[in-house]
């Protein structure tokens, strides 16, 4: 039982780190980031890429941080997103399930089909709590994210970058107005995601293996977790993540693993028809 | 945009386009791969017009579109295998398509752009969860095989050429309702929704109504061509219809040319027969594909329908007669 | 019978009242002005009405009938038209489509509208309306390439396709330079002549005293003064509502 929730935990952990990259975005720019499976994908493909080819993982890691989050950061944000934001929103969703397919196929076309092993673990094992037995990677993955995300908060709550942060996401006019470049705070914020899920990519590979596809699930799981949790809200995104990750390991486990995304979509739909904005999410106008 | 009744120059257009799709065997010969490519291709510009009515004339996101060609496959596949007859089989996946199709619209009516999409993402992955699990009904994983090809009007259509005319009057009957549609008074309707979604209510536009009628009518033309791919493959299984598929429906769709009639047919033809004439590039190409999408998307949203409609007018130096647009 | 009523209508965004208890008539044949400070609560109140929002509180009355929270083309059909302060066009669309799809709804049933195929009196109405508003010469132009004065013209010709009895304009004047307001205000006085009854939201206030038989005052989203023109303008409470305290 409580290896369940532990695990559910765990993966709910990365769930909502990716689940809060989506809604900064969301918040600050408007923008859905449907790539945003295959930056994890490429994230944990460099590092299995330079990791093998005789860098140690602590250079590899930076290098790749660095990697990200220039390019699914800023370059991403200057060629892709800025020119489309003035059109209609189905050019941004559609531009980034065009850019999704590219960064898929190249990695499967230009590095490998296969499943490949990543190069750390966060932990062999188990911890014994009397008669329980909990997974120190699942413990570590929890560690890291709270630490990751608990980083993030206190950035955004005491930084001045953060306060822009916020400002341009409660209300973009009254922040431009008031002398906010909108532009570098949408560009941080993008740089912001990439990191987050370089992160989350790193937390989720030793388990789920190195593939050209190995990002896509637990990105549309972390969209459903933003949904559901409440997307305009950062502790929505987080507490959404918790709860598909909880659900999902109870479903596999209780019911059947190949139905295990099934309740998780029913309280998708569920969410958008009840209250579209997520259970901690506020209105938007 | 006139309406039908006096417009005839779109009923020109309408048997040109078919005409155009239709002779494409003539030039690359009969052999049966070509062939089956052929009929690919025809099987997908049904489907990619219908989610041109949806996404491209009524500007409602769907990202399930690929689930409604999954349902009228194994409507047809599961019925006939039963030892249905095939029309009946065949209407049978149409009303499924449309009603279901009608279903999906009316979250459309709450929600709106990014939301709707995830709906309708998440539709589609309850519909592929379904395909994959249900052994019993569909076969799971392995899908279902030995479909059989029906006999129509005596006319046995196990014959590869024959059953690519079969699909191209399919076509043909689709186009010409569509184009129908697309010009008459719901046409307009849908197009209003899309522009100017507030001042079309304002103007007296029945939002639910035409809303649940675009999806409804979008996902019957997928669901018709799902069945024709299971004739024509014989086979089907799950793997033809996840999520990815209905992702290259929408690229298939903004390569042609969303909102314009003729984007249906030029998608699917350039998407799916260059990889031929780039043979031996294999993932290479879908590479290509995307970047060609985003390049259009951001450079040139009108696709290459819309640059076939400006390369027209700087030639010709007038409109190109007879679009539906 | 009164033509036109709104009773003690109230709107609140959260903690935010926006329309605090506003109750006031439109009578058949006039030309109400709806004036005040920005922020008053005057688009509310057209949004709360034509259904575009839902009211917190109160009623509203259309001949007699009770239409509060009625779906915007519901009203649209009773005979209720509306503008909007940033001109709503269908962009890609030519003007006499846009005209075209301004009445197509309100005639036959859905059915109706997939196999009618005649629309010519549609389209003879469509071009004696762009004449009197003198954009006749632009009806194949795609609506978003119009000048804004031009677009607002055209806004205001597909408000009146349908025959509204109660037009509802929201700053019809904005932005407009003033040989354009001139016209439209003729235009509109004309109208009026012909039966049609006018609300109208403006902040040009020589041109709104000018035209309008009435006036109503909003300020902090309740109704602080109503009558004649002359009246208004020296009220006191008015003259704070605008200019300080």
């Amino acid at each position: 039982m409580f290896q369940l929730i532990l695990s559910g935990l765990a993966i709910g952990a990365v769930y909502g780190l990716v689940a809060m990259g989506f809604s900064l975005l969301w918040q600050t720019s408007q923008t859905i980031n449907f790539a945003q499976g295959d930056f994890l994908t490429v994230s944990a493909v460099l590092i299995v890429i330079l990791v093998g080819s005789g860098l140690p993982f602590p250079l590899a890691l930076l290098l790749v941080l660095g990697a990200v989050a220039l390019v699914l950061g800023y370059i991403y944000k200057r060629s892709v997103i800025q020119p489309l934001i003035e059109k209609d929103p189905h050019s941004i969703i559609v531009a980034t399930i065009a850019l999704s397919f590219l960064l898929r196929n190249s990695v499967s076309t230009f590095w490998s089909t296969q499943t490949h092993r990543f190069p750390i673990t966060l932990g062999e094992g188990t911890y014994r709590l009397g008669t329980v037995a909990l997974s120190k990677h699942h413990l570590f993955t929890v560690l890291i994210a709270v630490a990751l995300i608990g980083g993030l908060q206190l950035f955004i709550k005491k930084t001045k970058t953060g306060k822009a942060m916020r400002a341009v996401a409660q209300n973009r006019e009254a922040a431009e107005i008031l002398g906010i470049d909108i532009q570098l705070v949408t560009t941080i914020v993008f740089v912001i995601n990439g990191l987050l899920v370089a992160f989350a990519s790193i937390l989720v590979a030793p388990t789920y293996m190195v593939s050209f596809s190995m990002g896509t699930t637990v990105a549309h799981k972390a969209f459903y977790s933003a949904i559901i949790g409440g997307f305009n809200q950062l502790h929505g995104a987080l507490l959404g993540g918790f709860i598909v990750g909880i659900v999902e390991s109870f479903t596999a486990a209780y019911v059947s693993t190949q139905y295990k995304e099934l309740f998780v979509l029913i309280l998708l739909i569920a969410t958008i028809l009840i209250k579209k904005q997520g259970i901690l999410g506020t209105e938007e106008y | 945009m006139q309406l039908p009744a006096s417009n005839k120059k779109y009923i020109l257009s309408a048997v040109l386009y078919v005409a155009a799709v239709i002779s494409v065997p003539f030039f690359v010969g009969f052999s049966p791969y070509y062939l089956y490519l052929s009929t690919l291709v025809v099987i997908y510009i049904i489907s990619v017009m219908g989610l041109n009515i949806t996404l491209g004339y009524a500007g409602q996101i769907t990202l399930g579109h690929a689930a409604f060609m999954g349902i009228g496959a194994y409507t047809v596949s599961i019925l006939t295998l039963r030892g249905w007859s095939f029309w009946p089989a065949f209407l049978l996946a149409g009303l499924i398509s449309l009603l279901l199709g009608a279903i999906i619209g009316l979250p459309a009516i709450r929600v709106k752009d990014h939301y709707l999409a995830f709906v309708t993402l998440g539709f589609g992955s309850i519909i592929f969860l379904f395909m994959t699990n249900e052994e019993e009904l569909t076969g799971g994983f392995r899908g279902l095989y030995g479909i059989e090809r029906p006999q129509i009007f005596s006319l046995s259509l196990s014959s590869d050429r024959a059953f690519y005319f079969f699909v191209a009057s399919f076509l043909l009957i689709l186009t010409a309702a569509g184009l129908w549609l697309l010009n008459s008074k719901w046409g307009r309707a849908f197009k209003a929704i899309r522009e100017n979604e507030k001042r079309a209510e304002m103007v007296g536009v029945n939002l639910l109504a035409y809303k649940v009628a675009a999806f409804a009518i979008g996902s019957l033309y997928a669901g018709l061509s799902g069945g024709l791919l299971a004739l024509l493959m014989r086979f089907i299984e799950p793997t033809s219809f996840p999520v990815t598929e209905s992702f290259w429906l929408l690229i298939m769709l903004v390569v042609g040319g969303r909102g314009r009639f003729e984007g249906a047919f030029i998608g699917p033809l350039v998407v799916m027969v260059l990889p031929e004439l780039l043979r031996g590039t294999e993932g290479l190409y879908f590479v290509l594909f995307s970047l060609i999408s985003l390049f259009i998307l951001i450079f040139w949203p009108s696709g290459l329908a819309g640059l076939l409609e400006t390369l027209f007018e700087k030639v010709f130096d007038r409109e190109m007669p007879g679009l539906t647009k | 019978m009164s033509f036109f009523r709104i009773n003690n209508l109230k709107k609140s965004f959260y903690d935010l009242q926006a329309l605090a208890g506003v109750s006031f008539e439109v009578k058949e044949g006039e030309i109400l002005g709806l004036i005040g400070p920005n922020g008053s609560g005057k688009t509310t109140l057209f949004n709360c009405v034509t259904g575009m929002l839902k009211v917190s509180g109160g009623e509203v009355f259309f001949r007699s009938r009770e239409v509060t929270n009625y779906k915007p083309h519901s009203l649209y059909k009773l005979g209720v038209g509306r503008t909007f302060q940033l001109v709503q066009l269908f962009p890609e669309m030519t003007v006499m489509e846009n005209m075209l799809m301004a009445i197509q709804e309100s005639q036959g049933s859905i059915w109706t509208r997939l196999f009618s195929i005649g629309e010519e009196e549609n389209r003879r109405k469509a071009l004696e309306l762009l004449e009197f508003l003198d954009i006749l010469h632009l009806k194949d132009q795609i609506a978003e390439n119009l000048s804004y004065g031009q677009q607002k013209l055209l806004d205001l010709g597909m408000v009146l396709m349908s025959d509204p009895e109660l037009v509802l304009l929201d700053e019809p004047l904005a932005g407009v330079n003033p040989s354009l307001a001139n016209n439209i205000l003729k235009r509109i006085s004309e109208l009026n002549g012909r039966d049609k009854t006018f609300l109208i939201i403006e902040h040009n206030m020589e041109a709104v005293m000018d035209i309008a038989s009435r006036i109503v005052v909003l300020d902090h989203g309740e109704k602080i003064a109503q009558g004649r023109p002359e009246r208004i303008q020296e009220d006191e409470l008015v003259l704070e509502a605008y200019f300080g305290g």
